[in-house]
């Protein structure tokens, strides 16, 4: 069994490499954001501080990027969660024909370079909104949120489409035989039932929106978001602050991970014991009969 | 001619193919070969028109006019807008003309700074793409045969984790790595091994090693998944019958898996390609990415319609990429796109 | 309340292939009404053509009298069970009961009132908190008899509830289901494929074959009484002798075969010469010499207590089955014998059309 052994090795050291391609850079960069040194490095640490964070948080354009960014992100989920909604409830009921012609339509985003979506966006926009008068439309954080909803949207669809594949469609016909109308089948019986899907859809548009940059640096116009104001700040020079907004951003995700996983692992646990009191009750029951 | 009269007929051309279809629908109805509810009747009124009014909004607003419009303006010439919709606004292939010959006053044959640009992105994406595949297949492999349980679990949070950190930071630690004070040069020079730093960054290292750890991620799930589906029972099989391991892999987990390389490869490919984050920070002053120029046409040249022509240009190769990727792996969009 | 459901002439296409042809039929208030037949038969199209969530290609559903053409399933006073049952899984018990009362617009207390009676007419009293996922396949069949029952129906449909259940549950689900509809009194609609559900439970069962409703009777009629091949042989099990009528009188005919020559009931009157099938019921079939008689070798001999099924095969490769009770002795195995049956309880048919 030597050669199973020499491969078991191979694949750790494999996986252990793969890991730290991964994570190595981020690691490296994440402890310079501690290091005095007015220029991110670890080698050598000079001593431990904290004073990047403060540089970090007093960054006025840094903060009003990050508003934006919010208010952006905040948007786009308003916009991509109904629009991949009813994309995919579309998807399953348009006329066979036109399907696989409506797929490649809106799945395009997805396939797109976002700059290009970014630069389409800015010139549809301008010209349409110069024609119809309605100027104030043509506003970066509404452009940002549009380019960035159009592909995002395609995202919640894919995510809506994998969850309505496993609805049973007898629910909403008992719904509208016990009466209810259609708008009240779609309230009481659909939405609930793709709720955890609109969450996880609504969490992967803001951060998708969040971290973009390609379609933003086009489409925001002159304002600014966290990612254009980093990327300015980056090809100007490096400094540790970077680093630091990359430690908090890092920090934040990997909470939110734990906190997901814990929610996860609860609702396991609670599903695992409701199977167990229908099987008592299934033993029961055919114990009586 | 006339380029007034395009953005009329632009703007109608998503309608009337919506209004083709739906005559279609409705003549088939009528001759009873589609039955069953209409769409108002299985969705009613309110939630119908919701549906039409959001997929119209965002099928024809957001995907397609945009699109229509960006190709129009790249036909269009560069003109002070007040000469716009004017007598000189006229239809040219001006702008794509500039980008095989320079500008009319140039004395040089062809503009070699841009075609050699565009060439260079297109192969250094592919060349990212079969790297990003080679880096992640025994990967995608281990999770989806070999690892089970709590570990799969672990390693799909470790994977998902790094990439919520925006494509500019994961950039810029790369830019911590390879600059010349940075990490690296700082090992080599400190174990004897250089006097001098290296260049890594002017020498493009960096950038290609950037381009390629940013989009790691979407080459693992799709080959992930594919894989996961394959009956384990199979690769048993072909055990038992004495395959050797790399048979196994090329005859029978690579062709099972196609819909997932093919998947992976499309998204690095087209991510790669169109990639700014990666050439703007680690790039050299010199350095040749194709995505960059795009973004000076419209933002240091302010030409949109000849930002507008690169970019179609770039989506077109794209284009060409997921066709071939199809024509070649004989696969539907559906496969690729799931 | 509870209405006649009437079916006037109904036909339901679905692009070129005939669902349902030309059904009339007049279900009777307040009676427990079966469709039976194998899958695709068209039993189910009816069924949802009478919820409402079909609409018919020709031809009327009436229900107490009011044709129901362009009423919704929603406003129909109709409500269904379906085969997966369609409990809402992201209610309780309860709200899933309460539903209907629900979005009628009905206050809460009075829909809680309601929910708790209906929670207890279906033995469910301290469940209704539960969600649907922490109850036994018999439950959430309970709770759904009592989500359709809250909102009131005239007329209650079934659509094969009980075939997911455990055999023994089955069995038990069908005296409580029949005890239900005759402590509600309202019309009950019930489809099955399976014939002793349809039998056990049902005053009237209508046989249904591609998309044609064969005969409707109730279940001696059905099993006795069969008008078409077709029941003959779906309802029950049934002996099938295939031959040509040479002779009819008062009621009664000969056919020929190659198995021989057998006199049995024509009660569809068929007349001389034509092509025929006909029936005898395994309990019908006894050994020895009656007055139609004919050999064969005994194949299988299959003991199940009370009863004993025993296989018999012909010169001409006619496998025949007979059933014997208790007391009677079973032949030798691999021996040939004598089986006969008498006249009265033989019917001779016109064969199926269908193949």
């Amino acid at each position: 069994m030597t050669s199973r052994s020499v491969l078991r090795v191979i694949v750790g050291a494999y996986l252990v490499l793969f890991f730290a391609y991964l994570f190595g850079p981020l690691i490296i960069m994440g402890i310079t954001a501690f290091n005095t040194a007015p220029y991110p490095t670890v080698m050598p640490f000079e001593d431990f501080t904290l004073k990047w964070f403060d540089i970090l948080f007093r960054d006025k354009d840094m903060m009003l990027g990050l508003q934006n960014s919010l208010k952006i992100g905040a948007l786009v989920v308003a916009i991509s969660v109904p629009c991949g909604l009813a994309g995919a409830m579309v998807m399953q009921q348009v006329y066979a024909r036109a399907r696989s012609f409506y797929y490649l339509v809106v799945v395009s985003p997805v396939l797109t370079p976002g700059v290009i979506i970014g630069i389409s966006t800015v010139i549809f926009w301008k010209d349409f909104t110069g024609a119809t008068g309605t100027g104030f439309l043509y506003d970066g954080i509404i452009l940002a949120a549009l380019g960035q909803s159009s592909f995002i949207s395609a995202y919640c669809m894919l995510i809506f489409l994998s969850r309505l594949q496993r609805f049973d469609r007898a629910l909403e016909e008992a719904g509208l035989d016990l009466g209810a109308s259609n708008a009240q089948v779609f309230r009481h019986i659909l939405i609930p039932y793709l709720r955890p899907a609109v969450l996880s859809a609504a969490v992967m548009a803001f951060l998708s929106s969040f971290e973009n940059y390609n379609t933003t640096t086009f489409a925001i116009l002159a304002d600014k978001t966290l990612t254009t104001v980093l990327a300015g700040r980056v090809r100007q020079g490096s400094t540790p602050a970077i680093s630091a907004l990359a430690v908090t951003i890092i920090g934040v995700t990997v909470a939110g991970t734990v906190v997901y996983e814990l929610l996860k692992r609860r609702e396991d646990a609670r599903k695992l014991r409701e199977m167990r009191t229908a099987q008592e009750a299934e033993e029961r029951e055919l114990a009586v009969a | 001619m006339q380029a007034a009269l395009g953005h009329p007929f632009v703007i109608a051309l998503p309608f009337v193919v919506g209004v083709l279809f739906w005559l279609v629908a409705l003549r088939e109805r009528r001759r009873g070969l589609i039955t069953g509810q209409t769409f108002f009747q299985r969705n009613g009124t309110a939630v119908g028109l919701f549906l039409i009014a959001a997929v119209a909004f965002w099928a024809v607003f957001m995907i397609v006019l945009p699109q229509l419009f960006m190709v129009e303006m790249s036909f269009r010439p560069k003109l002070p807008p007040s000469a716009i919709g004017g007598p000189r606004d006229l239809y040219t292939l001006q702008n794509y003309h500039y980008f095989l010959f320079g500008s009319p006053t140039s004395s040089a044959e062809w503009n070699f700074i841009h075609i050699k640009a565009f060439f260079l992105t297109i192969l250094a994406s592919i060349l990212v793409t079969i790297g990003n595949f080679l880096l992640c297949y025994p990967l995608a492999f281990y999770m989806a045969q070999v690892a089970n349980g709590a570990r799969l679990r672990f390693l799909l949070l470790l994977l998902i984790t790094p990439y919520w950190v925006n494509e500019i930071l994961r950039a810029f630690a790369f830019r911590v790595i390879f600059s010349s004070g940075g990490l690296i040069n700082k090992l080599l020079l400190a174990a004897g091994l250089l006097h001098e730093p290296i260049d890594f960054l002017g020498m493009d290292v960096g950038m290609y090693a950037g381009l390629s750890y940013a989009y790691l991620l979407l080459m693992v799930f799709p080959l992930y998944n594919a894989i996961e589906n394959l009956p384990k029972a199979q690769i048993e099989a072909a055990r038992d019958l004495g395959a050797p391991w790399w048979h196994i892999h090329v005859f029978i987990v690579m062709p099972f898996a196609k819909p997932g390389i093919a998947s992976g490869c499309t998204l690095v490919f087209m991510l790669t390609s169109g990639a700014l984050a990666a050439p703007l920070v680690l790039g050299g002053p010199r350095s040749l990415w194709f995505t960059p120029i795009v973004y000076d046409r419209f933002y240091q040249a302010f030409n949109w319609p000849q930002g507008s022509a690169y970019a179609f240009i770039l989506l077109l190769t794209c284009i060409a990429f997921v066709l071939a990727v199809m024509r070649f792996g004989k696969l539907s969009l559906g496969e690729i796109t799931r | 309340m509870t209405a006649d459901v009437e079916l006037d002439g109904l036909t339901v296409r679905f692009g070129s292939f005939t669902a349902v042809a030309d059904a009339n039929l007049r279900i009777r208030g307040g009676e427990f009404f079966s469709f039976l037949g194998p899958s695709g038969c068209g039993k189910t199209t009816i069924l949802r053509t009478i919820s409402g969530f079909i609409d018919p290609t020709q031809g009327a559903v009436r229900i107490g009298g009011q044709d129901m053409r362009g009423i919704g399933a929603n406003k129909r006073p109709t409500a269904l069970i379906f085969q997966s049952l369609a409990l809402f899984p992201m209610m309780s018990v309860a709200d899933n009961i309460g539903y209907g009362l629900r979005v009628r617009g009905v206050g809460k207390s009075v829909r809680q009132k309601k929910v708790d009676e209906l929670l207890h007419l279906v033995a469910l009293g301290d469940q209704g908190a539960k969600k649907v996922d922490e109850l036994s396949g018999g439950q959430r069949q309970r709770v759904a008899i009592a989500r359709a029952l809250a909102v009131e129906p005239q007329v209650l449909l079934l659509d094969e509830p009980l075939s997911a259940l455990d055999l023994k549950l089955r069995q038990h689900m069908r005296n409580e289901l029949r005890a239900i509809q005759k402590r509600v009194g309202i019309t009950f609609i019930y489809i099955t494929h399976d014939q002793g559900e349809a039998l056990t439970m049902s005053d009237r069962i209508a046989v249904m074959n591609r998309g044609r409703i064969e005969q409707v009777g109730d279940g001696r009629d059905v099993y006795n009484a069969p008008r078409t091949a077709f029941v003959a042989s779906f309802v029950g099990e049934n002996n099938a002798i295939v031959g040509f009528v040479t002779d009819v009188a008062e009621g009664m005919a000969v056919i020929e075969g190659k198995l021989g020559r057998f006199r049995a009931t024509n009660p569809l009157g068929l007349k001389k010469g034509a092509l025929a099938t006909l029936f005898v019921r395994p309990e019908a079939l006894r050994f020895g010499a009656a007055d139609n008689s004919l050999a064969a070798i005994t194949r299988e001999i299959a003991y199940e207590g009370n009863l004993t099924h025993v296989g018999l095969r012909t010169a001409e490769d006619t496998h025949l089955t007979v059933l014997l009770s208790a007391g009677e002795a079973a032949p030798e195995m691999d021996a040939p014998a004598s089986v006969g049956f008498d006249a009265a309880r033989a019917i001779i048919l016109p064969p199926r059309q269908d193949d």
